[in-house]
């Protein structure tokens, strides 16, 4: 037909079929690669998470890279679901009846999505707001490793603005629920040798150690610019900021602040710790 | 024979799709801090340009010229759909390094200028080629710039660690520039001037020529 003498690649006719043809057979094409791939890159998604819960807890070792490695290890950690508004662990009858009423399932929890669902999350005023994040979910999957003795690491999943965007991380803590065992994040885009410096281990080496809160029950963990002075009193609740990215460390410590503060986790990591 | 030659390897000096059409430039600003990042960028955008090519050349007697950007378009961002979920599947680290960067390969002007300027009038053997040839093209100049940006950044190559660094105990105190987008600009406006050196017929004639200041002849 396209090369009778009569055909006209112009006519109307043409250009309907043409581009209903061009539609139809890319949509197949983009749809199939979605579907056919779609496993791998949640299963690929969420080792990346249990890599990271990992990391934070000091437990990850360079070089295990084999899944089923990280996943046995992974399985040492038992989630469980923080209700952010009474700051309480809920039990599993909670979560069973909080996952029919709002029709989610904490197993797939995309936190993420939450925290941009009216149902799931609430607006922050701009006092409250101090890592930026505008919005906040109302459940939040925290990771509890238990030895014999009881609470072993605490992993948080914390989140914050930098420069010129949102950083997702976890932060571990140990059983007193104010030693930072470790910090990192996994994703940022942040500019790649200054702010993306926040994921190079080097810098995430000065962290654990470090307390949350000083004597007074408030944050004072803070990022200063340049290093720290070891003997200064305040040594303990400091770390050096990042050079030349003074912005995203600001942005690391207010998430900080916010997240380990009244509004975050603080309450609940006062009862946890007993 | 020779025709083809010169078509898949005319783009990598003669014809360089950045050094001379000066296309494709944000990309190359953004994606070249580190060279494993970039060269997974520029076999992303290889593919792409090669494949959108065919495809396009393939029913290019049928485009009718009214709709022909929209089908262009239509089948250079399927293909870059498909990219990126591959990317996802197979190289996650490093999809999440290049972020929203293999998306806007779609918007890369290198892919929609080969397709409006060669696929739609040759045959799909030879635009495939000459899709290839741009891609490399592309590579070629993304690699050199990474390979100076990381070495003076970060002191590495490939993320092998070359100098050691100051924070690391070693000698070498990064230049931060480096990292920024605007030395990519610096470099690239280096090589296009290195290459214009080399090969004197990319140069162009001047737009205009400045007259002979006349106030002095008076005196």
């Amino acid at each position: 037909m396209s090369d009778s003498p009569g055909f006209n690649k112009d006519s109307i006719q043409n250009v309907i079929v043409i581009a209903l043809v061009v539609c139809l057979f890319c949509a197949i094409v983009v749809a199939g690669s979605a579907v056919a791939l779609k496993e791998r890159r949640i299963e690929n998604k969420a080792l990346d998470k249990s890599k990271n819960v990992l990391i934070a807890a000091g437990l990850f070792e360079e070089g295990v890279t084999r899944v089923d490695d990280i996943n046995t290890l992974f399985a040492r950690f038992e989630p469980r679901v923080v209700d952010l508004r009474t700051k309480q662990l809920l039990t599993a009858a909670e979560v069973e009846a909080v996952e029919q009423e709002l029709e989610i399932s904490f197993a797939d929890y995309d936190q993420r999505k939450a925290a941009k669902d009216p149902a799931l999350s609430s607006a922050l005023s701009d006092l409250e707001d101090i890592a930026s994040i505008n919005r906040r979910e109302h459940f939040s999957l925290i990771y509890l490793l238990r030895s014999d003795a009881g609470i072993d690491r605490i992993v948080l999943p914390v989140h914050g603005y930098g420069l010129w965007s949102t950083l997702y991380g976890f932060l571990a803590l140990e059983a007193d629920g104010n030693t930072v065992s470790g910090i990192t994040f996994y994703e940022h885009t942040e500019t790649a040798g200054l702010g993306g410096e926040v994921d190079n281990p080097a810098w995430k080496a000065k962290w654990p150690g470090k307390q949350i809160y000083a004597g007074s029950g408030d944050v004072a963990m803070r990022v200063i610019k340049g290093a720290v002075d070891p003997s200064s009193a305040e040594a303990i609740h400091q770390v050096d900021g990042l050079s030349g990215a003074t912005l995203t460390s600001k942005g690391v410590e207010n998430l900080i602040a916010y997240w380990l503060g009244e509004e975050g986790y603080g309450p609940l990591l006062g009862s946890l710790s007993g | 024979m020779s025709n083809v030659k010169e078509i898949l390897l005319n783009p990598i000096f003669n014809n360089n799709p950045i050094g001379l059409q000066i296309l494709g430039i944000c990309s190359a600003l953004a994606v070249t801090t580190q060279m494993s990042v970039a060269a997974v960028m520029c076999i992303a955008l290889t593919v792409v340009c090669a494949f959108s090519n065919f495809f396009i050349s393939l029913i290019r007697a049928r485009i009718p010229s009214s709709i022909r950007i929209i089908v262009q378009m239509t089948i250079i961002a399927s293909l870059v759909i498909v990219v990126d979920q591959i990317l996802g599947a197979v190289a996650y680290d490093i999809s999440k390094q290049l972020t929203v960067f293999v998306g806007l390969i779609i918007t890369n002007c290198i892919v929609m200028g080969r397709a409006e300027a060669f696929a739609m009038q040759n045959p799909p053997g030879l635009s495939f080629l000459d899709g290839l040839g741009n891609g490399l093209g592309y590579s070629a100049v993304l690699m050199s710039v990474a390979a100076i940006r990381e070495f003076f950044g970060s002191g590495s190559l490939f993320g092998i660690q070359v100098m050691p660094l100051v924070t690391e105990g070693g000698w070498y105190t990064p230049m931060g520039l480096m990292l920024l987008a605007p030395s990519a600009f610096f470099i690239i406006g280096l090589l296009i001037w290195a290459l214009r050196v080399w090969k004197k017929e990319q140069v162009e004639a001047p737009e205009y020529e400045i007259g002979q200041h006349t106030a002095l002849s008076h005196s």
